[in-house]
């Protein structure tokens, strides 16, 4: 079985628009998703998201990434140029169950969110031995 | 188109997914691009805003450290570089990749005169803000008035 098939199951869920913050809006953050031998990794771009400001959970098969951002600029600033919005990043994915959801881990460093997503025994490649017959 | 953010607000969920069908549909837009002749996006997105004494410019590079990154001013231009390295290890087997991964540059004009060598700039997790202080010909200035004596 190809290596990606079970990752077939880690969809994304519909946005949800449930959360609103003081800061109004809620971003999702763009997300790279790689599967090594014995994890997946999710790493999430969260600029200006301290540790501190970082919910991860684990809830019946899904995984929400909710990153608090404090807002850098006021109502009265005088923009320029605005290209982009700053507020809380959030979203949600559904994994698949040979997912160890007890070893989940997460780090951040310079505004990137890193969750290990350790796989289940049953979902490790394995080698098996070969007797002779 | 490194770095876009989907929002969450239906409109702009609107123009994402307006995107997602161009890039369904017409995959060669995204991809054949040879000489570099399409029109691109900005890299890095950019916010620019100004108090009396400063332009503020604040750009998104989460990931990047200051190394990363330079920063040069010239004339009244101001130009953000830097790259973001391709961290994913050999063995892994990629996904989704959303996140925008190479080289950038970006200039932009000022419109003002500025004081080039009092330009600072600052990396906060993942946040870069610089502070451009204006030229002090085209700060406001308070004028003292004073009564004349007779």
């Amino acid at each position: 079985m190809p290596a990606t098939t079970e990752l077939s199951r880690t969809k994304e869920r519909p946005a949800t628009r449930a959360e609103q913050t003081r800061n109004g809006q809620v971003y999702h953050p763009n997300v790279d998703i790689l599967e090594l031998p014995e994890e997946l990794l999710v790493i999430a771009d969260v600029p200006g998201a301290r540790r501190d400001g970082i919910d991860v959970r684990f809830e019946n098969g899904t995984l929400t990434i909710h990153a608090r951002i404090e807002p850098r600029q006021n109502d009265e600033t005088a923009y320029l140029m605005r290209e982009y919005g700053v507020g809380d990043f959030h979203r949600s994915f559904e994994v698949s169950e040979w997912i160890d959801a007890q070893r989940i881990s997460a780090e951040i460093a310079n505004g990137v969110l890193t969750l290990h997503l350790p796989k289940s025994e049953e979902a490790r490649p394995r080698k098996i031995p070969v007797r002779a017959g | 188109m490194m770095l876009s953010r989907n929002t969450v607000n239906p409109i702009h969920r609107l123009r994402d997914e307006i995107d997602q069908l161009f890039s369904d549909v017409l995959p060669s837009f995204q991809t054949w691009d040879p000489f570099g002749m399409l029109p691109t996006r900005g890299f890095p997105a950019m916010n620019v805003w100004e108090d009396p004494q400063n332009i503020y410019v604040e750009a998104e590079l989460p990931g990047l450290k200051m190394s990363d990154i330079e920063v040069l001013v010239s004339g009244d231009e101001l130009t953000i570089k830097g790259e973001r390295r391709d961290t994913t290890p050999e063995s892994a087997s990629v996904h989704r990749r959303e996140r925008g991964m190479g080289s950038f540059a970006r200039t932009i004009h000022l419109a003002v005169p500025i004081e080039h060598d009092k330009v600072a700039a600052e990396l906060r997790d993942g946040v870069l803000s610089v502070t451009v202080p204006k030229a002090e010909a085209v700060r406001p200035r308070k004028i003292e008035v004073r009564m004349l004596e007779k």
